[in-house]
Parts: structure tokens; C-alpha cells; sequence
């Protein structure tokens, strides 16, 4: 491997930086790094770049892939605004989005945390928690239909052995978000792996010196284990957000496909579900691309957000102050 | 430097030898990889994985165009890959879709009328029920050659009226008052568990049936009028949403209906699970294969004024815009659904279901005359499906269905949507169908 013989110099400008770029050609392994990433770059610009480049310029036309296609400037983004379905659904889908993430995270770390303390069987138990990720998003939605039924399905039944009549999670617009977050939390396996895989990384010596110091269990899980996993959680947190906002498979499983068309309902309406329907079920595809890009610019802001408020909570061991 | 050349050369190469591939790939044809060709007719929508009624019409259309080939990759009919091959500019020479799709494609500009080809293949369209060629008609010119055509019927488990008491007469539409007690009597539930519907309106599905029994069409004969906010359509919801009201309500009667196995062995029927419902006549079919010993009796639905009223749907065959090959598209749709091609399949069908010690439980389709062949070669089975089919065969001349419209999916939702509100006690039937009527009237405005 070639090394860069001259120094980098942080303060050098973009003339510089180029004539450094372009001078990296002169090493082969430059070439073959291009290489290798091609396939990627390629995949990239074609099924990535290509299309959001398309989307932002279709946001401004009435597109419908078969009429003829006209410019109507802001028009789509002013109809986002005076649409309720699209309050609708936004007010939804945050709702769904704050219940499930510190949902999800609390009891993966709760898995986690006892999964630290197993020797023997751990590895077992880490492949029955990782299981579910496995199946695929539309089986979890039937499966909900399944479970979640208000009368006869597993859920109730649990319920009734502890003598509490369970809601009817499907047909009650109150209970449908809380269901569905529920369900979600089928698929935890992701987030346990990798807060188990932070917890171990925790140095020993700082839970007995803590233990000398007498501090209780929660005093060591609060003040040593939070702060050292998180940076973990705090990569979760972002993702798990975006992926809430994103959401769409086992919800439209659940109340969109067309056997199910009997329970569609506001309550379950997401943001991502109704650009699915404005595109190809009402072939709206120059609203539904500003709708796109109106999620796009929501989640810009919100992990934005989160990576400010972050840099008091999160402890990166070593880094600079 | 002339080494620099060489691999600056490599890698120009490498990335044209990859962009290449990938637009080759890209410009497949959409529909399976068959590029459109003269001498093929590619169909889109319907496959060579039919039943028999299907493949038995199939081979004899697939004659009807030799010695030209056909093309039709497995799969019904999907939007997406429709219009993805629309916008690649490889438009399938003939698609096979719901009926319901042909008005939006229509105001679309996707489809072509069919005048030229009804006039070419000279396609007598007065076969075809009134009702299935109105919903392929928009803007007075016919979108499509119409199908399958699918018959509602009230499916009534004699065991369980019986057992309560209750007559055929009670299940007339005509006397609401009367319907609503006869299911209440036929209803079985205690503690907020349902365990037998008395009698399920089949919301929100069948809301249309209901509103046409209380004396209105729900979208007007030309598809750019909606009529959900109409008093005798509020009215019809009211009074459908009153009988699952009067059946435990929504949450425990949906519920209870989930659990169904409709198309096993113990299906509602077999397991006396419902008094009676509404319900399309494929499923007259389902049970004499999963339970050929049920006893099931076939009421029409009638109107308050006592006539009979059929809603029905369908599917049906058009024609692209860009079509290549237009000539044995318009040929294939009249062979598929000519009288002959039916009362093949009609036989073909009694001589599998024979063999196999099955019984023929009849065919509804698209074109009156056949209807009335196939009618004559139905063979008794027992008193219970030979009065189904009887009441099915009969119920074909009062049939209406929603006419094609520029909107058809938004107009579908708003009313779906509607109701489903008033089933979870959101709004009240006025308000859901106000705000429906409101997103109706606003997705045709946009579309036509």
C-alpha cells in the first residue's frame, strides 16, 4: 500500500484538495480502490441518486406516468399543506414513532442486561431473541391480525387468565397505534445484539470500583453502564426513529392489503402508507414525490435534532472535550 | 504517464461494459422478458396458470390467433407493473384487469376504445349483460370486452333459521324491521364474545348493494356524479351499521368473524358460525368442494320496493394504447368471451368434476347467451344447490354495477373509508358520507 508522502494540511483549499485528489491517480492502488467501488457507486447513482434526482424534479409536475406530464411548480407541496390526510397520517406516524422507540430501546437493553448476566445458554437465548428478525415484515403483519384478534386471539386469551378483558385492539381507533407498537416489538433481536455487544465492552474495573465505592446495582447500571453504552444507544436511537417514520410493511399488512380493506382506518393511516396509495393506487406520482421529500426534510430535522441534544448525553470514551 | 492511460482506459471501459448490462437489463421487457414482437400477442394480467375454465378458453383463443404465438406470464393483474410498462414505451398488446380499473385507465388516455375492434371483429355487444358492458363504458364508448361476472346472493344456513325459527321470508331486504330481528333471534354472544352471527351486512364491502336496496346508485350512471350523501344512502348505513350494532357491535362482531375458516372444512357454514350474509356466488363453488353436505338455501337481495337488485362486478379484456399487436388482441377478447368458447369450457368443466366425482355448480358470465347454454347443462345435484343455482341464474337479469369512473380507486376509498368511520363509532353516517362525497366529488373533478 502507498502512503501520501506529503502532509495533509486541514486548511489547504479546494484547488489544492484536487490537485491532491487527482494526483492520488498516479498509484495503482488508487485504481483498483475505484475498482472495487465502482459496483457500488454504479448501484448507487442508478437505484439511489438517480431516483431522488427524478423525484425532485417530478415534485413539481403532475406526473402520473401515463397522462401528459405539466409543470405545476409549487403546487404538490401547497397541496400538502391544505391536505388533512396528511396531518392526519404525520400526527400518526410521530405518535406511533415516540411510542415505539423508547419502547423498543427499553426492552432491548432490559434483554440485554439479563442476557450479560447468563454464562451458560447465552448463546441460546441470543438466537431465540435474534429469531424474529428473521421473519419477513408481512408475516409479523398476519400474524398481528392473528394475535392482536379482540376476542379469540392469543393476546386476549392471556389476558383472561389474569382476569383482564383485553381491548379490541383492531376496531378501536385507541388501541390501534399501541397494538401496533407492541407488535413491533417482535423484532427486537437487532438492538439486543448490539446493546449485549456494548455491555461486555464495558471495562470491568469500572463496575468494582463502583462496587467499592458501594454503589447499589441501579447506581452501577445508571452511572457506569448507561453512559458507556451510549454511544450505542444513541446510534440506535437515530435509527430506529428514521425506521419509525419509514414504517409501512406490517401495517399495511395488516390494514391495507385488500383482503383486509374492512379495517383500514385513519387511525392506522402512516405517512408512508398514504404516498404508497397517492402513487401507484391513485397514480398521483408528482404529489406523492413532494410528500417524499417532505418526509425526507422531516427526518433531516429530526435526526438533527437528535445528534444536537445528543452531544450532552452521549459519552465517547477518549474523545476530545 | 502512457501507464496512466492504459488504466484510465481500463477503467472507461469497465464502467461502459457495466452501464452496458444495466441498460440492456433496464430495457427488458417489463412483462416477463418477451420483447414485443409482430407475431406475438402479449397479455398482461392473465396467466397460463388458470383453472380449468380458464386454460380450456385459453387453448381454444390461443387457436383463434395461431399461427401467431402468446405471450402471458403468470400473474394477475398489477398496477405498478402496468404502468411501469406503459412508461417504458413496451405497452402489453392486451391486459386482462377488474372491471372497476377500465373508467381510470380510460380518463387516463392508457386504453383505446374498442369501437374500431368491435367493429372489425364484429363483436355483437348486445351478448353481454347491460350491467357488465355499463362498467366498461365511460364517455359513451366502450373500454373493454367484459368477462367473468360475479353474482351477490344471500346465503342462508338453513340449520341454524331452522333452529330459530326463523323463514326465508324474514331475510327479505325488502322489510328491514323484519331482517334486523331475524337476526338478532339467529345471533348467539354473551360477554362481549360473539360465537354466531345472526346476519353479517358485509360492511364496508357491500355498502353499494346497500344503498341501492334503500333506492340509490351511489355514483351516477355516467361516473362523474357521486351520490354518497344522498339521504337514501345515509339512510342504508344507518340501518346496515344498525344490524351489527344489534349483533354485539363492531369490535366483537369483526372479531368473531376473523376467526372464520372460510375456505376449510369448517367454514362458517359447516360450523353454523352464521345465520346468513350476502355474498358473491364463487363461494356457492367453495363450499360444494370444502363441504358439499351444508345446507344452504339462496335468497335475492330486493329493494324496499320489493324488486330484485344484483350487484355485480367483473373482470374484463382491453386494449393498451400502443398496443402492436391490436389485430389478435381484439381477437383474443372476442374468442375468450364468445358463446361458443363458454359452453366449451362449461363442458370441458363437467367432464373434470365428473371424473373426479365432483359436481358442476354452474357459471356466471359476462355474456347473456351463453349464460342461457350453460343454464342447460347443469345437472342436479340436491335440493340445497340446485335452488342455489337456480336463484344465481335468475338474479343475472336484475344486475347493476358501478359504473366506470375517471376515479374509480379515490372513489372506492372515500365510501370505504365512510363507513369504516361509522363502524368504529368516529362519526355518524351523515357526517362520514358528507366528507366522502366531498373527496368524491373532488377526485373526479381532478381526473376527468
Amino acid at each position: 500500500m502507498a502512503v501520501a508522502s506529503t502532509p495533509r494540511n486541514p486548511t489547504a483549499g479546494p484547488l489544492t484538495r484536487a490537485r491532491r485528489w487527482a494526483a492520488g491517480f498516479r498509484e495503482r492502488d488508487t485504481w483498483w480502490a475505484y475498482g472495487f467501488l465502482l459496483p457500488w457507486l454504479f448501484g448507487f447513482v442508478v437505484f439511489t441518486a438517480g431516483p431522488m434526482v427524478a423525484s425532485a424534479v417530478l415534485s413539481f409536475t403532475d406526473y402520473s406516468v401515463i397522462s401528459t406530464t405539466h409543470n405545476v411548480g409549487l403546487a404538490n407541496y401547497r397541496s400538502i399543506a391544505s391536505d388533512p390526510y396528511v396531518l392526519k397520517s404525520l400526527k400518526n406516524t410521530l405518535f406511533m414513532t415516540a411510542m415505539w422507540v423508547p419502547a423498543d430501546m427499553a426492552f432491548s437493553l432490559l434483554l440485554a442486561s439479563m442476557l450479560a448476566r447468563i454464562d451458560r445458554l447465552g448463546g441460546f437465548f441470543r438466537t431465540v431473541f435474534y429469531l424474529p428478525v428473521l421473519t419477513p415484515t408481512v408475516g409479523v403483519g398476519i400474524l398481528y391480525l392473528l394475535l392482536f384478534n379482540g376476542s379469540y386471539g392469543l393476546i386476549d386469551r392471556a389476558l383472561a387468565i389474569i382476569h383482564v378483558s383485553g381491548p379490541f385492539w383492531q376496531t378501536d381507533p385507541t388501541w390501534i397505534k399501541p397494538s401496533l407498537v407492541i407488535m413491533l416489538l417482535w423484532q427486537v433481536g437487532t438492538n439486543v445484539v448490539l446493546y449485549l455487544a456494548a455491555i461486555k465492552n464495558v471495562p470491568q474495573q469500572l463496575y468494582e470500583a463502583a462496587a467499592i465505592d458501594g454503589a447499589s446495582a441501579w447506581r452501577r447500571f445508571k452511572d457506569v453502564t448507561l453512559p458507556m453504552i451510549s454511544p450505542t444507544l444513541f446510534f440506535t436511537f437515530i435509527i430506529l426513529t428514521i425506521s419509525g417514520i419509514q414504517l409501512f410493511d406490517q401495517v399495511y399488512t395488516a390494514f391495507y392489503n385488500p383482503s383486509s380493506q374492512g379495517t383500514s382506518t385513519d387511525a392506522s393511516l402512516l405517512a408512508v402508507i398514504y404516498l404508497f396509495q397517492q402513487a401507484f393506487v391513485y397514480f398521483h406520482m408528482g404529489f406523492a414525490s413532494a410528500l417524499a421529500w417532505m418526509l425526507f426534510g422531516l427526518i433531516m430535522v429530526v435526526t438533527v435534532v437528535q445528534i444536537v441534544v445528543s452531544r450532552r448525553f452521549v459519552y465517547y470514551e477518549g474523545a476530545a472535550k | 504517464m502512457r501507464d496512466r492511460w492504459k488504466r484510465l482506459g481500463s477503467l472507461a471501459a469497465a464502467m461502459a461494459l457495466v452501464a452496458v448490462v444495466a441498460t440492456s437489463a433496464a430495457s427488458a421487457h417489463p412483462t416477463g422478458g418477451t420483447a414485443a414482437k409482430a407475431g406475438t400477442l402479449n397479455i398482461m394480467g392473465f396467466g397460463t396458470n388458470g383453472d380449468d375454465v380458464a386454460m380450456s378458453r385459453y387453448a381454444i383463443a390461443a387457436r383463434a390467433v395461431a399461427p401467431d404465438t402468446v405471450a402471458a406470464p403468470n400473474g394477475g393483474f398489477n398496477d405498478q407493473a402496468f404502468l411501469a410498462a406503459l412508461a417504458s414505451g413496451n405497452a402489453p398488446d392486451l391486459v386482462y384487469m377488474d372491471r372497476a380499473k377500465i373508467g381510470t385507465y380510460a380518463a387516463k388516455g392508457a386504453l383505446m376504445p374498442l369501437t374500431s375492434c368491435i367493429k372489425s371483429q364484429k363483436i355483437n355487444t348486445k351478448q353481454y349483460w347491460p350491467a357488465a358492458l355499463d362498467s366498461v363504458t365511460y364517455k359513451k364508448q366502450v373500454y373493454g370486452i367484459p368477462e367473468f361476472m360475479s353474482v351477490r346472493a344471500i346465503i342462508a344456513d338453513w340449520p341454524v333459521l331452522k333452529a330459530n325459527g326463523v323463514t326465508l321470508a324474514d331475510l327479505n331486504t325488502r322489510h328491514p324491521a323484519k331482517l334486523r330481528a331475524a337476526a338478532t333471534k339467529m345471533f348467539e354472544g354473551s360477554g362481549g364474545k360473539v360465537s354466531r352471527i345472526g346476519f353479517d351486512p358485509k360492511l364496508p364491502e357491500f355498502f353499494p348493494l346497500w344503498a341501492k336496496i334503500y333506492g340509490v346508485d351511489i355514483l351516477s350512471a355516467n361516473g362523474l356524479v357521486p351520490h354518497l350523501n344522498d339521504k337514501r344512502a345515509v339512510a342504508a348505513l344507518s340501518y346496515a351499521v344498525s344490524l351489527i350494532n344489534a349483533q354485539g357491535g363492531y369490535g366483537p362482531f369483526l372479531s368473531f368473524r376473523n376467526t372464520w375458516d372460510f375456505f376449510g372444512a369448517d367454514n362458517q357454514v359447516q360450523k353454523q358460525q352464521v345465520g346468513a350474509w350476502p355474498m358473491e356466488d364463487w363461494y356457492v363453488n367453495v363450499l360444494a368442494g370444502s363441504s358439499p353436505g351444508v345446507q344452504t338455501l339462496l335468497v335475492p337481495t330486493r329493494d324496499l320496493h320489493g324488486r330484485v337488485v344484483n350487484y355485480t362486478s367483473g373482470s374484463a379484456w382491453a386494449i393498451p394504447k400502443g398496443a402492436k399487436n391490436v389485430a389478435d388482441a381484439c381477437k383474443w377478447a372476442k374468442t375468450m368471451t364468445a358463446t361458443s368458447t363458454w359452453v366449451a369450457a362449461a363442458k370441458n368443466r363437467i367432464t373434470i368434476r365428473t371424473a373426479k366425482g365432483q359436481k358442476f355448480t354452474g357459471l356466471r358470465t359476462g355474456n347473456a347467451v351463453a349464460d342461457k347454454a350453460i343454464r342447460k347443462l347443469y345437472t342436479k345435484i340436491n335440493p340445497w344447490f340446485d335452488q342455489n343455482v337456480t336463484v344465481l341464474q335468475n338474479l343475472l337479469q336484475h344486475s347493476f354495477s358501478i359504473p366506470a369512473s375517471p376515479a374509480s380507486a379515490e372513489f372506492q376509498t372515500a365510501w370505504t373509508n365512510a363507513v369504516n368511520r361509522v363502524l368504529q363509532g368516529q362519526q355518524t353516517p351523515k357526517q362520514a358520507l358528507d366528507q366522502a362525497q366531498a373527496e368524491a366529488v373532488a377526485a373526479i373533478k381532478a381526473a376527468k
